[in-house]
């Protein structure tokens, strides 16, 4: 019994488990987990902590291997791949965004931007170009040859935001982006990501507040590594029918924030 | 492209480098004394080994050197009336005569008198040769000139002082022309030439040679010498004291020595000579010397080893500080090599900036040792490029474990690592 994929279908994962052995425990992270995800989406990934979210989103971002099951991102069937493949499509195809933002603290913000066309051997003025324009669109213009202890909380996550869309990534990953900031900021970084989604990226976002995963269309629960529900367009679960989006979740606060940053 | 890369990261290095600006100088100074301390000790060990192989030179290395002595079977054959013994006239015609690549055979006469110069009296080492002495033994002529192939033929009383000899008899260059008695006859100086240095090893001339035709010496002295020795009288007769022989290569001198023993062992009942090769000394002295640098190299590379894990204790402290950061250039999607060579670059930099400045002070060393110490030295290109690549190596071998560490680590840890 397969899974019919979505229409314009970006992530594909096949009973994918995760397992880890804590002293002589087995722990099942991911419990078999077949789901098929479109690209263009917003999805929040929520649960509990141990339900396995975070083992969801490393997975997802190619950061680790499920222990069997296949994942297939973008046509790749990574679950195959070597380390060495696997930084690549890190490379090519993902980014990320930290709750404690992870910049360089000893580049600048120009440098923490060009860190993934570094990597990827553009040349020194392309490379300076795209980071211009990616500083000025999470409004960071006039900061670019600051270091990051010289940012506030916020303005260091937009630039792991700027960072993380230097490659035009088919997928961000946010790993609860909002944990280390205050509401205001949060508000900011939100609409931020509302609007790159609107713009067409596919956002994958794990968070545990209810409040932040209101502002994605697309809600997947987890618990025991397995999905326990979801809601919204463009995902669909083995096993699971959607259900209607929670009144708490209702994105309808955020239409009208959204497209305004 | 793949330099311009090389350059940007060498760039980054020496960014990161900077942050800790005490910690990387502490880190570089253990390559700065190994690789100062490499240099140093090869250009003293060097120097003092070169000045040994120049007092070999001085033997003349195309030489074979054979010299009379009493057998020593035959040291207390006090019962004969005279003690014969020794090189003679035949051996030098012999030598001369058998030995295709031989190319000059210098017999010599020594004789230990006075010499008188006026009021002056010194002692010196008459040498009754041929001009080819001063073409097997060549010194700087200071003054005049050396004796002729007319002055053996002719009998002649000239008479070529060493400097040394006409310092003691209080000659100079106004004295040529004049004459020096010795053992009762008069000699016209022609000449001075540079004395052997004083030294270790025994050179064929001494500081007080006077050098004149052998003729003059077989007529004048004749081949019996009388010497008193503690109340009774020592009679020796000796033809020749010592032959020189040269020989047109290197390659000539050891299968010819050992054609001249077997020779004078057919021609002599007993060893009553003694065949020296400078060449075999020389090769002695250059067998030393490479012992020598190989013990001086080892203390040095210890040093370097203690340099060396000097900067890997660094770099891995540094790794594990530098652990998140290491995660995020993971996640961003950097491959486990090039956060090897991020690593590598950075220790190579410290290396390589530590060999400079330690090849700077190798310099110095050495240059203060003969300044204040008075010890020659000599810094050979060989140990400059030596150090250097010693200086990358260290840098290479001592990075590599940490680079290995820092890329091997698991990403999602380190993003996790506080």
């Amino acid at each position: 019994m397969t899974l019919q994929p979505v229409e314009n279908e970006l992530i594909r994962l096949d009973n994918v488990r995760k397992d880890y052995v804590i002293g002589d425990q087995a722990v099942h992270a991911l419990d078999g987990v077949t789901l098929s995800l479109a690209a263009g989406t917003f999805t929040a990934i929520m649960g509990s902590s141990g339900s396995g979210k975070s083992t969801m989103l490393n997975v997802l971002g190619c950061l680790d291997r499920p222990t069997s099951g296949s994942y297939t991102l973008d046509d790749d069937a990574v679950s195959e791949l070597s380390d060495e493949d696997l930084s690549e499509i890190r490379l090519q195809k993902l980014g990320f965004v930290f709750q404690s933002f992870h910049l360089v603290p000893q580049l600048t913000v120009r440098e923490n931007i060009e860190l993934p066309l570094y990597y990827q051997g553009v040349d020194r003025e392309a490379s300076a170009k795209r980071a211009e324009t990616l500083a000025e669109r999470v409004g960071l213009g006039e900061r670019l040859d600051h270091r990051p202890n010289e940012l506030s909380g916020g303005q260091q996550q937009r630039v792991a935001i700027a960072r993380a869309l230097a490659n035009t990534p088919r997928l961000l990953l946010a790993d609860e982006p909002t944990g280390n900031l205050d509401t205001a900021t949060t508000q900011q970084i939100m609409e931020i990501l509302t609007d790159l989604n609107s713009q067409g990226a596919t956002i994958v976002m794990v968070t545990h507040e209810p409040d932040i995963a209101k502002y994605c269309p697309t809600h997947l629960h987890m618990r025991d590594g397995i999905v326990q529900r979801y809601s919204g367009p463009g995902l669909r679960v083995q096993g699971l029918d959607p259900e209607d989006l929670d009144e708490r979740f209702a994105p309808a606060s955020v239409a009208t924030a959204g497209g305004s940053s | 492209m793949i330099w311009l890369r090389l350059a940007r990261n060498v760039r980054l290095g020496v960014k990161t480098l900077l942050l800790h600006k005490l910690r990387s100088m502490l880190t570089m100074l253990g390559v700065v004394f190994g690789v100062s301390s490499v240099v140093a000790m090869l250009a003293v060990g060097e120097g003092a080994s070169r000045e040994a192989l120049e007092r070999i030179r001085m033997l003349g290395s195309n030489n074979i050197i054979i010299e009379s002595t009493k057998a020593a079977e035959d040291q207390n054959a006090g019962n004969r009336r005279i003690n014969i013994y020794g090189l003679t006239y035949d051996d030098a015609d012999r030598i001369d005569q058998s030995f295709a690549r031989v190319t000059n055979v210098v017999p010599v006469k020594s004789l230990k008198r006075e010499g008188r110069l006026g009021r002056r009296t010194a002692e010196l080492r008459v040498m009754g040769t041929t001009p080819g002495w001063f073409e097997l033994v060549p010194r700087p002529l200071v003054a005049g000139r050396r004796l002729v192939d007319a002055d053996v033929e002719s009998l002649s009383s000239s008479l070529v002082l060493t400097e040394h000899g006409a310092r003691k008899l209080l000659a100079t260059e106004e004295t040529i022309g004049n004459t020096v008695t010795i053992a009762g006859s008069i000699y016209e100086v022609i000449g001075i030439v540079e004395a052997a240095s004083a030294g270790s090893v025994e050179t064929p001339d001494e500081q007080e040679d006077a050098y004149i035709p052998i003729s003059t010496a077989r007529q004048r002295f004749g081949d019996l010498n009388v010497t008193r020795s503690s109340g009774s009288f020592l009679r020796e007769q000796v033809e020749l004291h010592s032959i020189l022989v040269r020989v047109d290569g290197d390659d000539a001198v050891e299968g010819t020595a050992s054609g001249i023993r077997t020779m004078l062992e057919r021609f002599h009942k007993v060893q009553d000579y003694n065949i020296a090769v400078p060449l075999a000394l020389l090769q002695e002295a250059k067998r030393t010397r490479d012992r020598w640098n190989i013990v001086l190299g080892s203390i040095a590379g210890i040093s370097l080893l203690v340099g060396g894990i000097g900067i890997m204790n660094i770099m891995l402290a540094s790794v594990t500080e530098r652990t998140r950061e290491i995660g995020i250039r993971r996640a961003i999607g950097a491959k486990k090599i090039q956060i090897i060579s991020q690593f590598l670059i950075e220790t190579v930099v410290l290396s390589v900036i530590g060999g400079i400045v330690g090849i700077a002070l190798g310099f110095a060393i050495p240059w203060a040792v003969t300044r204040f110490a008075g010890m020659p030295t000599e810094i050979t290109a060989w140990s400059i490029a030596l150090a250097a690549g010693i200086s990358v190596g260290v840098g290479v071998i001592f990075g590599l474990y940490p680079a290995a560490r820092a890329a091997n680590l698991d990403p999602i840890e380190a993003l996790r690592h506080e």
